[in-house]
């Protein structure tokens, strides 16, 4: 640990904006943040500029084509109905990632509202964690095809539908992390300054539970777009003429011994993203920890 | 020393209870006993006291404290800060008393947030009573810092980069802050090292001649509760037992457990050792204490009275009182050069 004493620090700087400030210049030193926001960027932008991209039309069928291997001509290979699976795997991404994020989103907002509100007020903790009990007592795929099922095929059934799902582990370990933080002294101490229920958990209790709420949300991510082939397998999700990375896997898996390809190029897909969404997490979770930063010379 | 608290104290504690209640079953969550963590409790501290509260862990000193600052809330009682009861106050009415009321930790490295700047760890009692951050608070901060031994630079840092006494001065400069009149102390120097507890205890000091400051100091180490204390009351069990001025208290305890307690400070010198009134036995639950004296399973000279009928303080002399039906049988103890002389560096 430094000795503060020794060092003769300024005092701190006026305001700059956030791309000159010290957390922007810790996070492009941070060598996995970098790499992660790389490999998530590249995965986004391909898949955003598809439209723009000189590709086959993921669904233009070409019998004569059909499981071609990567090759020169057919980048990632062709499918079972001559499709060219590059074209149909970013096209895919589209779906994909929307879905994940959309999924992840809704897992930060009400996972982290209501796991607060059961960690920090103890009246709400009981009713709000056997609910959620509730939830998590069903397997999660079929809880989910439930309500998809119940809700009607749709990209945004699957996104509500998996949100469902994993909005009550989110909350979980949320509530978890809130119990611990906020018996610490510091939350007395505020309460004793005055500080409003608002003000503690805002200031006070939940800077301190990013940790384990970062690397949840990149589990959910990758959870989110894995379920969401199943949805769509089953007919609950996005129409199948969309491909998504989930699809493209459900429908290769009958032919993983002749044409491997067609399960591999969606899954490395789904790897590079869920892997990039990692090391962003971490990138993120260290930068925002003080007690993790590495002193930059 | 103080005389007879003829101004307004600045606290009054009556009649303060805190019963923690006891849930079981599944469902219904029926209360099922209570905890009297802290049982009719009555105090007072005159403004530039510092009133010492020792006992052992588990006595409810430490609850004392959290109920005076009403972060827990009181069972029954009354708590008046400048003679007026805050017990009864909302949340949203204490604001303003607040600032007036603050409180150091025992754990420096649990009592500030990892992820806030020591600059605004210090001035977030500032903030909660709704100052703006500014260049202004800033060079109160620093200011602050410089008031509690710190450097200034030590604005723009965070509390991991600092060591547990420096810590414990930041969560000092926070606490006088707002310019309180009284402050809790609850185990603030408990945790560190002795050299450092020495240098914090002065701090108190110094601070408490400069802005005329009132503590609460909560410790079980009776070395330095000696030496920074005016007046000095044990708890054991929820309750108080004995409550006297300083030297009177270490100099002559009359309370079968004051004396327990005293015998126990480790001697620096094999022949000084006390050879009398050794505790044995544990502490019993304060779920349910023993019916009469709570003192009676481990009291020496207990006798049937004291199994059936709870002794009330009683004055014995100017300042000092013990709850014990057979005081006057109890013979105090001899005088003797064991005891620590000033405490806090044995």
């Amino acid at each position: 640990m430094a000795a503060p004493d020794a060092a003769v620090l300024e005092d701190r700087p006026a305001r700059v904006p956030f791309w000159r400030g010290p957390t922007f210049r810790r996070l492009i030193h941070h060598r996995s943040f970098v790499i992660g926001a790389i490999l998530v960027s590249i995965v986004l932008v391909t898949a955003l500029i598809a439209p723009w991209l000189d590709l086959p039309d993921p669904n233009r069928l070409a019998i004569r084509f059909r499981f071609r291997p990567p090759s020169g001509e057919f980048l990632l290979g062709t499918d079972n109905l001559g499709r060219s699976m590059l074209s149909r795997v970013i096209w895919g991404g589209q779906l994909s990632l929307a879905i994940g994020l959309g999924v992840v989103l809704l897992n930060a907002v009400f996972g982290v509202t209501l796991g607060a509100a059961a960690g920090y007020f103890g009246k709400l903790d009981g009713p709000l964690m056997r609910f959620a009990d509730a939830l998590m007592a069903f397997p999660s795929v079929l809880l989910a095809i439930g309500i998809a099922a119940a809700l009607g095929p749709s990209a945004m059934t699957a996104v509500i539908a998996l949100a469902v799902v994993y909005i009550p582990r989110t909350a979980r370990i949320v509530r978890a992390s809130v119990l611990v933080v906020r018996e610490l002294e510091f939350v007395q101490a505020a309460r004793a300054s005055g500080a409003d229920d608002w003000r503690i958990l805002r200031q006070h209790i939940m800077p301190n539970c990013m940790a384990p709420l970062i690397v949840q949300l990149s589990f959910v991510f990758a959870y989110a777009v894995l379920s969401e082939a199943v949805l769509s397998f089953l007919g609950l999700g996005a129409p199948p003429t969309t491909p998504s990375w989930g699809i493209l896997i459900a429908e290769g898996r009958s032919y993983i011994r002749e044409a491997a390809w067609l399960t591999i190029v969606p899954g490395v897909a789904i790897a590079i993203t869920v892997f990039g969404l990692n090391l962003l997490g971490d990138g993120l979770r260290d930068v925002l920890d003080p007690r993790l930063r590495v002193e930059q010379g | 020393m103080t005389a007879a608290p003829a101004p307004t104290p600045i606290i009054t504690v009556d009649g303060l209870a805190k019963h923690f209640p006891v849930r079981g079953g599944t469902f219904l969550n029926r209360t099922t006993g209570a905890v009297r963590a802290v049982d009719d409790v009555n105090l007072t501290i005159a403004p530039g006291e510092t009133l010492g509260l020792v006992g052992e862990s588990g006595c409810g000193k430490s609850t004392v404290g959290r109920l005076i600052l009403r972060l827990i809330e009181p069972t029954a009682g009354r708590i008046l800060f400048e003679g007026t009861d805050i017990a009864g106050l909302a949340q949203r009415e204490l604001l303003a008393v607040r600032r007036s009321m603050q409180i150091v930790f025992q754990d420096p490295y649990s009592s500030l947030n990892p992820r806030m700047m020591v600059e605004d760890i210090i001035l977030e009692p500032l903030y909660i009573q709704g100052a703006r951050k500014g260049p202004e608070t800033r060079r109160q901060a620093q200011k602050l810092l410089e008031t509690v031994g710190l450097p200034r630079s030590a604005i723009a840092r965070y509390p991991h980069e600092f060591s547990g006494g420096q810590r414990q001065r930041i969560g000092i400069a926070r606490a006088i802050a707002p310019q309180p009149k009284f402050i809790v102390c609850d185990e603030a120097v408990s945790a560190l090292d002795v050299s450092i507890q020495a240098q914090i205890v002065n701090l108190l000091q110094d601070l408490q001649q400069e802005f005329g400051l009132s503590y609460l100091f909560i410790a079980h180490d009776l070395a330095v509760v000696k030496h920074i204390s005016d007046r000095v009351a044990v708890m054991y069990l929820g309750k108080v037992v004995e409550i006297a001025p300083k030297r009177t208290l270490y100099a002559t305890p009359r309370h079968p457990y004051t004396q327990a307690l005293l015998a126990s400070i480790p001697a620096p010198h094999p022949r000084l050792r006390r050879q009398r009134a050794r505790l044995t036995g544990e502490l019993p639950s304060a779920l349910a204490p023993p019916p009469g004296c709570r003192f009676n399973t481990r009291c020496p000279h207990a006798q049937d009275r004291c199994r059936s009928e709870v002794p009330e303080l009683r004055t014995l002399a100017e300042g000092h009182q013990a709850a014990c039906h057979f005081i006057d049988q109890i013979p105090a103890p001899a005088p003797l050069g064991g005891s620590p002389r000033n405490g806090t560096a044995p």
